[in-house]
């Protein structure tokens, strides 16, 4: 029996802004179990940031808010507790590796500091203890010379060391779910590839469950047993790694797979999606993706469609595999 | 044979960093270091690496938006590396450039219309001519006449890169220099600039030199590739030799480094130790022997030269 850690249910995401209301996130659903990894993936704009943002509840600086849905962890409902409650589990129980390295770690404070503060806060241990777990996470993470790292700035640190201190930082707790924001998009390949080998070996090591948030394709093929395909603010497909890259149903999901260039593969010419991702002002009223879709019909424009499931656990937004009957309905 | 479109000869270009009491220590940052290669008419050079090895220092020489510090560049046989600022500007026309950030490159307070014309008035047209060419531009790079009266925050990534395509195409050049074209955009709008760069290089018979990062995509648009590491060119061939066929252990190491979208492939991964050297203190001998898996002791001492080792297949490396 597989035990889900984290539930997201239907959850509605709204960003209250000078033209109007923008839903960032609209009904999302998405379930991660316990060692599992889920991969989340959509261009920029498709609500995945702020799906991560909100399951943290790092809302209360922008002018986004939660307007519906729910979020569980564990059983319990995210939504309800108290700031200080939060707290308690942001860092301890769900960690975040944010995208941008540079501008994530504060660049006034030396490595170790910033490391001891997440340990002093959950774990309690005492300033010696503290430096200790801090120069054993580093060791563990692959930084070469830990014991002068933590006596170092961000700043005298490369791009791939910096996302390392971040991964030691969200692992200093040991936590159950890890929530990994775009995490290797601004390395290289040779420091990506050290990046996601480590993240796999951290992964096999303790039943931990992470959320994989990125664009591409080629990281969710090699990391995630399960993807989940976001467009303009909503779930167009999910299924396993497996039947997502063989038997893609969407129309979306089909032309972000043909878009990408392959290693080892000729092709005189990519497959590519005309136009471009809807803006909020100007969101199509029926099905998100119509505008951009070659099998687009009449219902495609009225109605958006519902998530259906196609066969067993694979998912997918589209009219053309839902019933004739609904569709007549319309 | 033909005499090729570019040839680049030993360039390099060192950057000075001061240090020191009153700056008076300097040392110099090697961005590029004994780089030669030829470009022919009609095909596409791909130069990659990862950050810092300079592949786009090197476009910037071609261009002329920098000075070299030692070497020749030459453009159809004449030499372009010791003219006048003068003289650079028209050659101009031969060569244009599109840039990596679509969001930086476009001047916000400008008319699309103005922002093509500017090419366009440089190099002599005159202005009917000139309207009709905007509105011929417009529409070859995919976008419509009645954009050319709107301001480039009104258009979106992809489209932007389309008015720079177009603003690169304005005076009919032979080279067009691309850094990093598409690393700037989304997945689904990558594919549609590079299916245009395609066309558009059919259409008009251009030469291109390709300058990513991202190997799938070097691989998808170029006839030769150059792999790039601290500022030397390590190993350069034709695609399918460079892709099937590579020598170079890091050439190996990059290619074995890109995620694959195909999560049924299992492959064996060369994960290489480090971080990539700065360029300010590049390592003694080969510059790859900090991370290199088969480093010897000759490695750490001589400089290896780029060998021929086939049919317009060159490696540095001392152990091929």
């Amino acid at each position: 029996m597989t035990e889900k850690m984290l539930e997201i249910t239907n959850l509605k995401t709204y960003f209250h802004g000078d033209d109007g209301v923008v839903k960032a996130v609209d009904g999302v659903t998405i379930t991660v179990n316990k060692g599992e990894t889920v991969g989340v993936v959509g261009e920029s704009g498709c609500g995945k940031s702020v799906t991560s943002l909100s399951v943290m509840r790092l809302l209360h600086d922008t002018p986004g808010e939660i307007v519906d849905g729910s979020i569980t962890f564990e059983g319990k409902s995210l939504l309800d507790l108290s700031e200080k409650e939060m707290r308690m589990i942001r860092g301890n129980e769900i960690a975040m590796i944010f995208q941008e390295p540079m501008t994530s770690l504060n660049p006034v404070y030396k490595i170790g500091k910033q490391l001891e503060e997440v340990i002093k806060l959950h774990l309690h241990y005492d300033k010696k203890e503290a430096r200790n777990h801090a120069v054993n996470m580093l060791k563990l993470v692959g930084l070469p010379r830990a014991e002068d790292v933590v006596n170092e700035y961000p700043h005298q640190l490369s791009g791939g060391m910096r996302q390392r201190v971040m991964i030691a930082m969200a692992m200093a707790c040991n936590p159950k779910l890890l929530i990994a924001d775009e995490p290797t998009t601004a390395l290289d390949v040779t420091i990506q590839a050290q990046i996601l080998d480590l993240m796999r070996k951290l992964r096999d090591e303790s039943e931990r469950s992470i959320m994989l948030i990125t664009h591409d394709l080629g990281v969710v093929a090699e990391m995630c047993d399960r993807v989940v395909v976001m467009y303009a603010g909503e779930v167009v497909e999910e299924a396993d790694v497996l039947s997502i890259f063989e038997n893609p149903k969407h129309p979306y999901t089909k032309g972000l797979l043909g878009s990408v260039p392959k290693l080892g593969q000729d092709l005189e010419k990519l497959d590519s999606i005309p136009g471009n991702v809807p803006t909020p002002a100007n969101m199509p009223k029926g099905c998100k993706f119509a505008p951009r879709c070659e099998f687009a019909m009449d219902v495609c424009w009225k109605k958006d469609p519902s998530l259906l499931a196609t066969n067993g656990n694979h998912t997918c937004r589209c009219w053309l595999y839902q019933d004739q009957e609904k569709i007549l309905e319309v | 044979m033909a005499a090729p479109l570019v040839e680049v000869k030993n360039i390099k270009k060192y950057f000075p960093v001061k240090k020191g009491v009153l700056g008076r220590k300097r040392s110099f940052i090697k961005a590029v270091d004994d780089v030669s290669f030829t470009i022919n008419k009609g095909e596409t050079l791909g130069l990659v690496g990862e950050s810092g090895c300079g592949k786009s220092t090197t476009g910037r020489l071609i261009m002329s938006l920098l000075e070299l510090t030692e070497g020749q560049i030459y453009f159809e046989g004449n030499q372009i590396s010791n003219l006048t600022n003068n003289q650079i500007r028209n050659t101009r026309e031969n060569f244009q450039m599109i840039f990596q950030d679509p969001y930086a490159s476009l001047n916000p307070r400008m008319k699309i219309r103005d922002i093509i014309n500017e090419p366009l008035i440089i190099h002599g047209y005159n202005k009917g001519d000139r309207m009709n060419r905007i509105t011929e531009l417009l529409e070859i790079v995919g976008l419509s006449a009645y954009h050319a009266d709107r301001y480039p925050h009104q258009f979106s990534g992809g489209q932007r890169q389309r008015i720079g395509i177009a603003r690169a195409l304005a005076i009919n050049p032979k080279l067009i220099i691309a850094d990093e074209p598409v690393s700037a955009l989304d997945v689904s709008i990558q594919s549609q600039i590079l299916n245009l760069l395609k066309d558009l290089q059919k259409s008009f018979n251009l030469t291109y030199l390709f300058i990513a990062h991202d190997l799938s995509v070097v691989e998808h648009i170029s006839d030769r590739v150059g792999v790039m590491y601290l500022g030397k060119i390590v190993e350069i061939a034709d695609k399918e030799t460079l892709y099937k066929n590579g020598q170079h252990p890091y050439t190996k190491a990059l290619l074995s480094a890109v995620p694959i979208p195909d999560p049924k492939l299992k492959r064996e991964r060369i994960i290489l130790n480090g971080d990539i050297p700065s360029p300010a203190n590049p390592p003694s001998g080969c510059t790859f022997h900090t991370r290199c898996p088969l480093a010897t002791e000759i490695c750490k001492q001589e400089v290896p030269k780029l060998r021929q080792i086939g049919e317009g297949h060159s490696v540095s490396c001392h152990l091929v």
